[in-house]
């Protein structure tokens, strides 16, 4: 317990002293972890839209495979992207391989089944009889797509919580691909198992507290957004 | 405010982090002259105890200013080390598994393979010793431990240490797998395996480095056997042959193994480790 005090002080002390190492580590968790969401929030709405609304052979299918998706392993995503981008590798000219690069294609494979999943599921639950009536007041397609994204508009953004919060709290692919490199990939998950391997369970814990912290505000400035349309 | 007019903010907004973020990035290269020549990627793979003793973070500076590289540095165990050596996804490596060592340079996979430094290994366990095996020769407190059905820790991971404790229970005649439930396979790091046998009240082998820096969170555990000769820890660097792969940065692997090797870089390991825990983590070759 004294352990947990020490870590919070500590923590305050690195953010107060403006430690540059902490700052960085901090950025970059925040941009990569960002980038990924926001690429699969970008593919991942229009997906789930698609497989929510379009009727089309095999579609159960492709939905059977993105809900096994939004279970899959991050170590798993870590390996596959590995083995992809090693110099021997068919991506390997890209020299992506211990890059941030490969963090945010490593948290885009964990996140973005999770947003088309859920996007998907909301459609899904439209009822059909909306569809009709805005068809039958003369809608054109955009205009249909637009309504009905404003009907589900809490279910996306919830969709995008889920997604943010798998890729933020995500370590085991972060650390394969990126390979904790100092200065370059290291970010805050992957710090705190270097720190505790250390034995500096002082300082891991201080990271803990920024990376709560971290996805504290962020999820919360997104369901007060889901939240003020409440109101109306 | 609608739902319509909050997508673009919010795109706005994340756009601007991410451009922001980068947008510092690259004013720092500007403002580094070091980078007006290109720095080529140079990857390094090395053990865990490297990194975790603190000694990269002294020697990855001062070899970046010395030499025109950006030195990429990948802490994983030495099986996995030399395993990117051999498929050439690293192009230098520093390890501690000499008879595996020798396999890569007699293959061809690994070429100009100089020592750089040793420590040993040393057998820990609980203050109170239930095996009794304090000052014994590794030998018989290896046999010691099983005979008193104390737990021992392996790490169970393919690295250098646990390459070596193998080799010390052969050199025993002793089988671990058919110890059953007290040898336990950690299949982690030295620090977590160290933990665990702080925590289980086991024994294990652990190289020095580790155990000085985790010391401070297991006060119940001590040293118990050190300082026989089959318990010498041995570094050596080597260059990834770039023979078969051209993507090797063969250049930047020797200027590394030639840093590796001065005399300056000498100094700073022999300095390294003395003001904070009051002996060197590291000795050099003389």
């Amino acid at each position: 317990m004294e352990l947990l005090l020490e870590g919070l002080k500590k923590a305050i002390e690195m953010i107060l002293s403006g430690d540059r190492e902490i700052f960085e580590i901090t950025l970059l968790t925040l941009r990569v972890s960002i980038t990924a969401v926001l690429i699969s929030t970008l593919i991942g709405i229009p997906a789930g839209m698609f497989l929510g609304l379009a009727h089309f052979p095999g579609r159960k299918f492709i939905l059977a495979l993105v809900n096994i998706g939004m279970g899959l392993p991050p170590v798993v995503a870590g390996l596959w992207i590995t083995l992809f981008l090693w110099r021997s590798g068919p991506l390997g000219d890209l020299a992506w391989l211990y890059t941030p690069t490969a963090i945010i294609m490593a948290q885009i494979l964990v996140s973005l089944p999770i947003v088309t999943a859920l996007t998907s599921t909301a459609f899904q639950q439209i009822n059909p009889k909306l569809i009709l009536q805005v068809k039958a007041l003369g809608a054109t397609k955009i205009q249909l797509y637009w309504i009905l994204m404003k009907e589900v508009k809490l279910a996306i953004l919830a969709a995008i919580i889920a997604g943010f919060g798998r890729v933020i709290a995500e370590v085991g692919a972060a650390m394969m691909v990126g390979g904790n490199i100092s200065g370059e990939t290291r970010i805050l998950t992957t710090s705190i198992v270097m720190e505790v391997s250390k034995g500096n369970f002082d300082i891991a814990l201080a990271l803990s507290f920024i990376l709560m912290t971290l996805a504290f505000i962020i999820t919360f400035t997104l369901t007060y957004l889901q939240q003020r349309k409440r109101s109306l | 405010m609608k739902f319509k007019q909050l997508i673009p903010l919010l795109l706005v907004l994340m756009f601007a982090l991410v451009t922001g973020c980068s947008d510092s990035t690259t004013k720092e290269a500007k403002n580094d002259p070091e980078t007006k020549k290109e720095k080529t990627d140079l990857i390094l793979a090395t053990t865990t105890s490297t990194q975790d003793s603190g000694l990269l973070d002294v020697l990855k500076p001062d070899f970046e200013e010395k030499n025109n590289y950006n030195l990429k540095i990948i802490a994983v165990g030495t099986g996995q080390a030399l395993e990117m050596g051999t498929r050439r996804e690293a192009d230098v490596l520093l390890v501690h598994a000499p008879a595996a060592e020798e396999e890569l340079v007699k293959s061809g996979d690994a070429i100009n393979r100089q020592k750089v430094m040793y420590n040993d290994f040393i057998i820990v366990g609980p203050a109170a010793d239930p095996a009794k095996v304090k000052g014994l020769s590794v030998t018989d407190s290896l046999k010691k431990i099983i005979e008193s059905k104390a737990s021992f820790v392996s790490r169970g991971d393919d690295s250098g240490t646990h390459k070596k404790e193998l080799e010390l229970w052969k050199k025993s005649s002793l089988d671990p797998k058919s110890f059953g439930e007290t040898y336990i396979e950690a299949g982690q790091g030295m620090g977590a395996t160290l933990q665990i046998a702080s925590e289980k009240q086991g024994y294990t082998l652990t190289d020095r480095a580790t155990y000085l820096a985790q010391k401070k969170n297991m006060p119940d555990t001590e040293i118990l056997v050190e300082g026989d000769e089959s318990l010498l820890n041995i570094y050596h660097v080597m260059q990834v042959n770039d023979e078969k792969h051209d993507k090797v940065n063969a250049e930047g692997a020797k200027a590394f193994v030639e840093y590796m090797i001065s005399e300056d870089t000498k100094q700073i390991i022999k300095e390294f480790g003395v003001d904070e825990y009051g002996q060197p983590l590291f000795f050099l070759f003389e």
